[in-house]
C-alpha cells in the first residue's frame, strides 16, 4: 500500500518537490496538495511579464488542473482550502472548510508574504503588496483608469512593478528608504547606472526617504507623504519593502521555528515527519528569496522523500541574476568589499555597462555585473569554488577564459 | 597609367623596381619588382615592396629656408655661396667641409666631389659610407691596386662553398639572400657557413655557424692561408704568375695563426668546427666569400678583408665563374660613391689624391689649378675638427650623422657649436637638420632622376615617378648652383643629370689606358651619351667600355691586375682584438646593426606602418643567462651605458646572442625615441688605414631601468605627450603608437589621459569614454570613442606586461566597433572567436604569430612551404622564413 504525502502549499517549491518526487518514486505516495490560491501552481517570477501585458495567467502555468489529474494529484485549492491546522498526533491536515487529509510525511511549503510597512492610513484600498496573481490584476485594473502609482521599495520587485506600471501608461514614482537602488545588490555606481537608465524611462525617484502617511478619499488612497514633507498624488501604493517567510501554521503546530521554520540539511523540520522547502525555511540561519536555492531544496527534499537518504542541501552562495526592464544585472557576495579587498572595475559610459569584481587576495569574493551579464555562470563558479586567479587577473574582468590558458 | 622602371633606394643589392603611378597628385603609386632586372628578377624584400607608403608629403621638407625663415632659393643659394666663400677666405679651404652620403645618386655625388676637391680645393668631403663600408675599399685598393669588386650575383648560384662573414645577409640584403637560398635549393652540394658572433636569421640556411669572438674574423682567415700551406692546398702557379707578397703574408698567419688549437682557442671556437671550415675551404674550389660590416666596422677591418682575400689570392680563387672575394656594400650607392671619389681618401673616377699624375689629369680634365692634393678628414676626424673649431662651415647632404656617427653626442654638441651648418635633405625634421642654419629641400627618391652602382657594380637608372614637390630641387642643381656663386661658372654649368653622367663617364675614360697605366673603373661607351639614350639606360655592369659595350660580368679572369706591376698583393695581416676591451665596468662588447624591415636613421621606412609592425621599438639582444644574472626581464627597460654615451631599450633574450655580448639596433632616431639613438654610445675608435669607425665592438654596460610604470598609447591623431621620460613614437596604419615608460610615481591617470587622448569638448564627457582600472595592481586602461569610432586608447601598467597592441591597432580601420569588441577592448585581445593575429612575422602579407601558430597546430603543418601554401606567408620578400621555421613542430 502506498504512503500518503500531503503537501500545504501549491507554489513554486512545494509543486517542484512534488514534480521531482514523482520522477524519482512515482509509485511512492498518494500525494494531496493544499493551495489558498484558486489556480493551478504557476510561476510567481513571471508575474512581472503579466503585469507588462506580455503574457498572460495561462501562459505562466506550471501544473494546470489537467496536470494534477493526469498525475493522479489531489488538489484542494481556493480560500475555502487553506489549512487552518494540523494535528501532528493523528498526522491530518484539516482546511478552512473541514477538509481533512492523513498523512505519513507532510510537507510544508507555505512560501513568504509581502512586508506591509504600518504607516498611518494603509488600509485603504489601493495599498497592495506584489506577490501574487491577485494583486497583479488588481494592478492593471487601477492601471487602466488611474493616473499615479507609487511604488514604495527600490528593490528588485518594486522595480519590476515600476517599470511594469511604467509600461501601462501610469507616472511611476519609486520611493527608497537608501539612497540607491538594489542597494542588496549593486553597490553605488551600478545603482547610478540604473536609476539614470530608468529616469530616462520616465520613473521618478524619491530616494533616502520613506512615506509616513497615506491619504485617502472615500476609503481610497489619494495621495503619499513623504517623510521630507514632500506630497505625491497616488491612486495606487505597492508596498516592495521586502518579504517574510509564512510560518504562522508552523508555529501554530509547534514547529521549531525561528525567523523561518528551521530545517536541517535533509530539509526536515523539528517533526521527523514534516519536511519544509522554500521560503518559508530557515537553513543553517539563513533564509531564502531567489529561485536557484528553492529548486535544489525541492530535489533534496524529493530525494528524501523517495527513501534516498544521502542527499543533502548545502547553501549556495546568493548570487542575484535579475533582469530589470530589458537591463541586466547580476550580483554575487561581497560586493562592496572591505578595506582588504581589492577592487577591479570596468565602465563603458557609452553602453552603459559596469563591472565589479571584488578580491580578496588572489580570490573572488564579489561580482558586480551591469549591462551584461554574460559570463555571469562563469564568475559564479569563480566565487563558489574560491579559484585563485593570480594567473588570469589581467583577463578576469573581459569574460570567462579557459581554464588551461588560467593554469 | 604610367609603369616607370627604377630601382630600389634602399641597400646595395640594387633591386629593378616597376612603379605604376596611379596618381600622380596624390603620389600614389604601386610597386613591384621589375623581372628584368639581374639584381632582383622580380623580387622586392618588404622594404622595397612598401615603398609606395614612404612617398607621401609627410615630414617632406618643401622649402628652403635660414635660420627657420622660409627664403626663396636664389637667396638661400647665395647665402650658402657667401658664407662658404667668407669662411674660406679667412680660414682657409680646410675649414669647409661636406658630409654627403650612399643616398645620393652618382651624378649627386659627382658634382659634390668636383666642386670640393676640385675648385674649393681641399678633399674635406667624406661621406656616411665611411660608417659602412670604406675598409673593404682599403682592402681591394691595397690587393688589387683598384677599388674593384670581382664578383657578381650569379657568382653566389654557382659556388659550392659561401662563407657569410660578418653579414646578415638575410635581413640586410634580403634578395641576395634569396638568391642563395634559393641555390642552396637547387644544389644540395652548396655549403653554407655563417661567420657572426651572433645567430642571425642568415642561420638559417647554414651548415655550419661559427660563432666567433667579436672582431677575430682576421685570425681565422689567417688559420685559413696557414692551414691551406700545411694542406698544400696553395695555387703555387698562380701566386707565382699574378701575385706579390706570399711569403710575408704567409708567415705573419703561421706566427699568429699556425694551428687550428691556436685559431680556435682566439677565435673562441670549438676545434671541430675550425677545422670543418678550414677543410670545407681547403677543398672546395668554387668559394665565394661574402663580406659586409661585421668585417668593415672595425678597427681592424681592412687587414680582415685584405686576410680574406689573401685566402683567394693563395688559392687563385678569383675572376673565375662561382668564386671570389665579394663586399657587400650597404647602401643603394656606395658603389658609386666610391666611383667618383667621394671620400675624402681618393679624388675621382677611382683616381688617387696621393698620385700626382692622377691628380694633374683630373686637373686638366676639370680645368682646374686649385685641385685638392692630399687626403682631407674622414668622417670621425671631420666631427672631431668641426668640434675643435677648425672646420667652420659644413654641408650635410641625404644623412643623419646625429644618429649614425659613433660617439653622437659629441657630433651633436660639434654641430650646434659649429658656425655654418648648411643640411640638404628630403626630408624636414631629422636630429640632423634640427641644427642646421640653412635647409635646402632636395629631391626624393620618388622624385630623383639620374643612376646609382650596386654591388655587383651594375650601374641602373633611378627615374622619376612624379615632379619634385613644394621647391624640391636634385642635389646636383643644388650644388652646381653654389658652385657656380662661389665663382666657377663654367665648371658647373650643368642642364641635366645626363650632363653629369657623361662628364663623369669622360673622366672615367680620359687617358685610361695601357699607356697611362689602366684604371678599372672605364665608362667610356657612356662618354657621349645622349639624353635619350641616358633616359633608355639599360642595368649594366662596369666596366662598359667602347670595346666591351656589354659590360663586364667578372674582373680579373685575366689575372691582371691595377698594380704598377698587374700582380695583385697579398697583405701580410697580424690580427688585432677591437680597441677598447670589456672591463669590470663596462663588462659588454656592444654589437650595432640593422634589422629586417627598417632602413638607416628610418626617416622613411617609419613612414610605412607595415615596416613598424616587425619591431617597433629599439630593444637590446642579450643572452638569458646574462639576463637572469642582471635581474632583467624581457620586454622591461634597460639602460646600455658606455663611456660615450647611454640609450635605454627593450630587453630581449636571444640564446643566439653570446654570453656577454650585447646587440641593438642601429636605426632609432631622437624623432621617434627619447633614449634610442645608439649612436651615442659607440666608441669613435676608427680603423687606421681606412677610417672606418670601430661600430660594432664598444665596451658597455646594462642594468634595469627602474620604471615605475610603462604605458602604450594608440592615437588616430598624433599627440604631443608629456611626462614620460621614456617614449618611442610608431606610425600604425591609421593610427600613432606611443610606448612610455617612467621612473616616477604614477599619477591621476583619469585626468592625464581625458587630458591628452581627448578634444577639450569631449574630456568630460563621460559617454566618449572606456574604463578599467586595478588600481591595487597599478593598472589603467582607457579608450576615447566619441560617436562609437576609436579615437584612442591607452593602457598603463606597473611593467611591461601590457598587452599587445596588434588586435588593438585593427580597431582604428573599423567606422563603428561592435558590442563585443568595446567590451574586449581594453583587455587588448579581441573578443572570444575573433581572430587575434599577434606580432606581424610577414610583413608582405601582414601576417601575425598568432595565426601561423595557429595555422600550424590546425592543420599540422609541417614545412615552410606549408605555412606559405596556406597563409601566403614567406612567399613574398623570404625574409621571414627563418622566422617562420620556429613556429614548425620541433622534430622529437
Amino acid at each position: 500500500m502506498k504512503l500518503k504525502l500531503v503537501v500545504i502549499g501549491n507554489g513554486m517549491a512545494g509543486m517542484r518537490t512534488v514534480d521531482e518526487l514523482i520522477q524519482t518514486a512515482p509509485d511512492r505516495y498518494d500525494i494531496t496538495v493544499f493551495g489558498a490560491e484558486p489556480h493551478g501552481n504557476y510561476n510567481r517570477i513571471m508575474l512581472t511579464p503579466v503585469l507588462f501585458g506580455a503574457k498572460s495567467v495561462a501562459d505562466i502555468m506550471i501544473h494546470d488542473f489537467d496536470w494534477y489529474l493526469k498525475n493522479r494529484v489531489t488538489l484542494y485549492c481556493g480560500p475555502d482550502k487553506a489549512v487552518v491546522d494540523v494535528d501532528r498526533e493523528r498526522r491530518c491536515v484539516i482546511a478552512h472548510d473541514g477538509t481533512c487529509a492523513f498523512y505519513d510525511k507532510l510537507l510544508i511549503a507555505t512560501g513568504s508574504l509581502p512586508l506591509m510597512l504600518d504607516i498611518p492610513g494603509r488600509d485603504v484600498e489601493g495599498v497592495l503588496g506584489f506577490r501574487d496573481i491577485a494583486d497583479v490584476e488588481t494592478m492593471i485594473k487601477k492601471a487602466a483608469s488611474k493616473r499615479h502609482a507609487v511604488i514604495l521599495g527600490g528593490g528588485l520587485l518594486g522595480l519590476e512593478a515600476a517599470n511594469g506600471l511604467l509600461q501601462r501608461g501610469m507616472q511611476v514614482s519609486v520611493i527608497n528608504r537608501a539612497d540607491h537602488l538594489l542597494n542588496r545588490q549593486l553597490d553605488h555606481k551600478a545603482a547610478a547606472f540604473l536609476q539614470r537608465q530608468l529616469a530616462d524611462k520616465g520613473i521618478q525617484f524619491h530616494l533616502g526617504t520613506t512615506i509616513q502617511r497615506i491619504d485617502s478619499r472615500d476609503r481610497h488612497i489619494s495621495a503619499v507623504e513623504l517623510s521630507n514633507g514632500q506630497v505625491l498624488p497616488a491612486d495606487m501604493l505597492i508596498m516592495s519593502t521586502g518579504i517574510k517567510p509564512n510560518i504562522s501554521l508552523a508555529k501554530r503546530i509547534g514547529l521549531d521555528c525561528q525567523h523561518g521554520i528551521v530545517v536541517d540539511d535533509r530539509m526536515r523540520t523539528s517533526d521527523p515527519a514534516i519536511f519544509s522547502v522554500g521560503e518559508c525555511v530557515q537553513h543553517r540561519g539563513e533564509l531564502f528569496g531567489l529561485v536557484a536555492p528553492v529548486y535544489e531544496q525541492a530535489k533534496v527534499c524529493a530525494q528524501q522523500l523517495a527513501g534516498q537518504a544521502d542527499s543533502q542541501f548545502k547553501t549556495l552562495s546568493s548570487a542575484t541574476m535579475l533582469k530589470v526592464t530589458g537591463i541586466d544585472l547580476f550580483s554575487v557576495g561581497d560586493f562592496e568589499g572591505d578595506s582588504e579587498c581589492q577592487i577591479l572595475q570596468l565602465i563603458d559610459h557609452g553602453l552603459g555597462i559596469y563591472k565589479k569584481i571584488v578580491l580578496r587576495g588572489d580570490i573572488v569574493v564579489g561580482v558586480i555585473l551591469y549591462g551584461d551579464t554574460s559570463d555571469s555562470a562563469w564568475y559564479l563558479n569563480l566565487v563558489k569554488e574560491s579559484t585563485p586567479i593570480a594567473a588570469i587577473r589581467d583577463r578576469l574582468m573581459f569574460g570567462r577564459i579557459p581554464l588551461a590558458r588560467a593554469a | 597609367m604610367n609603369t616607370i622602371k627604377t630601382t630600389c633606394p634602399y641597400c646595395g643589392v640594387g633591386c629593378g623596381i616597376e612603379a605604376t603611378v596611379e596618381d600622380r597628385s596624390a603620389h600614389r603609386v604601386s610597386i613591384k619588382g621589375d623581372s628584368n632586372h639581374p639584381a632582383n628578377f622580380g623580387k622586392l624584400c618588404s622594404k622595397g615592396a612598401t615603398l609606395g607608403d614612404t612617398v607621401s608629403l609627410e615630414n617632406r621638407l618643401l622649402y628652403p629656408s635660414i635660420h627657420g625663415q622660409r627664403v626663396n632659393w636664389d637667396s638661400a643659394l647665395n647665402h650658402v655661396a657667401e658664407r662658404f666663400n667668407a669662411i674660406i677666405a679667412q680660414h682657409g679651404p680646410e675649414a669647409v667641409a661636406f658630409y654627403v652620403s650612399g643616398q645620393l645618386l652618382t651624378e649627386d655625388y659627382y658634382v659634390a666631389n668636383k666642386l670640393m676637391k676640385g675648385f674649393i680645393g681641399t678633399a674635406n668631403i667624406d661621406t656616411n659610407s665611411r660608417l659602412c663600408m670604406s675598409s673593404a675599399v682599403v682592402g681591394y685598393k691595397r690587393a688589387f691596386g683598384a677599388d674593384t669588386v670581382p664578383c657578381n650575383y650569379e657568382d653566389l648560384e654557382l659556388a659550392e662553398l659561401i662563407l657569410l662573414v660578418g653579414s646578415n645577409a638575410a635581413w640586410c640584403h634580403p634578395i641576395a639572400f634569396q638568391r642563395i637560398r634559393k641555390a642552396k635549393e637547387n644544389n644540395p652540394n652548396l655549403k653554407i657557413v655563417v661567420i657572426d658572433p651572433r645567430a642571425t636569421a642568415s642561420c638559417d640556411i647554414a651548415d655550419l655557424h661559427l660563432p666567433v669572438k667579436p672582431g677575430m674574423d682576421g685570425l681565422l682567415f689567417n688559420g685559413i692561408l696557414t692551414y691551406l700551406q700545411q694542406n698544400s692546398r696553395i695555387d703555387r702557379t698562380y701566386v707565382d704568375t699574378h701575385t706579390d707578397g706570399f711569403e710575408l703574408a704567409l708567415s705573419e698567419a703561421m706566427t699568429t695563426a699556425g694551428s687550428i688549437e691556436q685559431v680556435a682557442a682566439g677565435c673562441g671556437l670549438t676545434t671541430e668546427a675550425v677545422s670543418t671550415l678550414f677543410d670545407w675551404f681547403a677543398s672546395t674550389e668554387k668559394t665565394v666569400t661574402v663580406y659586409s660590416q661585421g668585417i668593415n666596422q672595425s678597427s681592424s677591418g681592412s687587414d680582415k678583408c685584405n686576410a680574406i682575400i689573401n685566402c683567394h689570392l693563395a688559392t687563385g680563387r678569383i675572376g673565375k665563374p662561382g668564386m671570389g672575394p665579394f663586399s657587400f656594400t650597404g647602401q643603394p650607392n656606395a658603389m658609386g660613391g666610391r666611383e667618383v671619389g667621394g671620400l675624402a681618401n681618393t679624388l675621382a673616377a677611382h683616381m688617387d689624391l696621393e698620385n700626382p699624375e692622377h691628380v694633374d689629369r683630373v686637373g686638366r680634365f676639370w680645368g682646374s689649378a686649385n685641385i685638392a692634393d692630399k687626403q682631407g678628414l674622414k668622417a670621425v676626424a671631420m666631427f672631431d675638427a668641426i668640434a675643435a673649431g677648425q672646420i667652420k662651415a659644413v654641408w650635410i647632404m641625404a644623412t643623419n650623422p646625429v644618429v649614425s656617427m659613433p660617439d653622437a653626442d659629441k657630433v651633436k654638441r660639434a654641430l650646434q657649436h659649429c658656425e655654418l651648418v648648411v643640411v640638404s635633405d628630403c626630408i624636414a625634421n631629422t636630429d640632423t637638420s634640427q641644427l642646421a642654419h640653412v635647409l635646402l629641400p632636395a629631391t626624393g627618391w620618388s622624385e630623383k632622376d639620374g643612376t646609382v652602382t650596386n654591388l655587383e657594380r651594375r650601374i641602373s637608372r633611378q627615374r622619376p615617378l612624379f615632379p619634385a614637390s613644394g621647391e624640391a630641387k636634385h642635389d646636383w642643381w643644388i650644388i652646381s648652383q653654389v658652385g657656380q656663386r662661389m665663382g666657377f661658372k663654367d665648371a658647373f654649368n650643368y642642364q641635366s643629370s645626363a650632363d653629369v653622367f657623361r662628364e663623369h663617364a669622360a673622366l672615367s675614360a680620359f687617358e685610361n689606358d695601357a699607356e697611362h697605366q689602366q684604371r678599372d673603373f672605364n665608362l667610356s661607351a657612356f662618354a657621349e651619351l645622349d639624353g635619350p639614350s641616358y633616359n633608355a639606360l639599360q642595368p649594366v655592369q662596369w666596366p662598359v667600355t667602347n670595346q666591351q659595350t656589354a659590360g663586364t660580368a667578372r674582373m680579373f679572369a685575366d689575372g691582371q691586375y691595377f698594380t704598377a706591376n698587374r700582380k695583385a698583393r697579398f697583405i701580410p695581416i697580424i690580427p688585432r682584438p677591437p680597441v677598447n676591451a670589456p672591463d669590470t665596468d663596462y663588462p659588454f662588447t656592444l654589437n650595432t646593426g640593422r634589422l629586417r624591415d627598417q632602413w638607416h636613421t628610418m626617416t622613411r621606412t617609419s613612414l610605412a606602418a607595415k615596416l613598424n609592425a616587425h619591431r617597433p621599438e629599439p630593444f637590446v639582444e642579450i643572452h638569458p643567462a646574462d639576463a637572469e644574472r642582471l635581474g632583467l626581464a624581457a620586454r622591461s627597460l634597460a639602460q646600455v651605458q658606455s663611456l660615450w654615451g647611454s640609450m635605454l631599450a627593450r630587453v630581449e633574450l636571444n640564446s643566439g646572442q653570446q654570453m656577454g655580448s650585447l646587440f641593438v639596433p642601429m636605426h632609432w632616431t631622437a624623432q621617434l625615441s627619447s633614449h634610442g639613438r645608439m649612436g651615442a654610445l659607440v666608441n669613435p675608435v676608427v680603423d687606421p688605414q681606412s677610417g672606418q669607425p670601430e661600430s660594432k665592438q664598444t665596451p658597455v654596460k646594462i642594468k634595469a631601468w627602474p620604471a615605475q610604470w610603462y604605458a602604450t598609447i594608440l592615437s588616430r591623431r598624433p599627440l604631443q605627450i608629456t611626462g614620460a621620460e621614456y617614449q618611442v613614437s610608431v606610425r600604425g596604419d591609421r593610427y600613432f603608437r606611443y610606448e612610455l615608460a617612467s621612473t616616477e610615481r604614477g599619477k591621476d591617470w583619469r585626468a592625464w589621459s581625458r587630458n591628452l587622448l581627448a578634444a577639450v569638448e569631449h574630456r568630460e564627457d563621460d559617454h566618449c569614454w572606456l574604463e578599467y582600472s586595478d588600481q591595487q595592481a597599478g593598472h589603467y586602461r582607457t579608450a576615447y570613442l566619441p560617436d562609437h569610432e576609436l579615437q584612442a586608447c591607452l593602457l598603463i601598467g606597473p611593467d611591461c606586461e601590457l598587452p599587445e597592441p596588434g588586435w588593438l591597432g585593427s580597431l582604428f580601420g573599423k567606422k563603428e566597433l561592435s558590442r563585443a569588441e568595446r567590451l574586449s577592448l581594453l583587455s587588448g585581445q579581441p573578443p572570444k572567436g575573433e581572430a587575434d593575429i599577434g606580432r606581424i612575422v610577414c610583413s608582405c602579407f601582414n601576417v601575425g604569430e598568432k595565426t601561423i601558430r595557429h595555422a600550424v597546430q590546425a592543420q599540422q603543418i609541417q614545412s615552410v612551404a606549408g605555412i606559405s601554401a596556406c597563409l601566403s606567408a614567406g612567399s613574398g620578400c623570404g625574409s621571414c622564413v627563418a622566422e617562420l621555421k620556429e613556429f614548425l613542430p620541433k622534430p622529437s
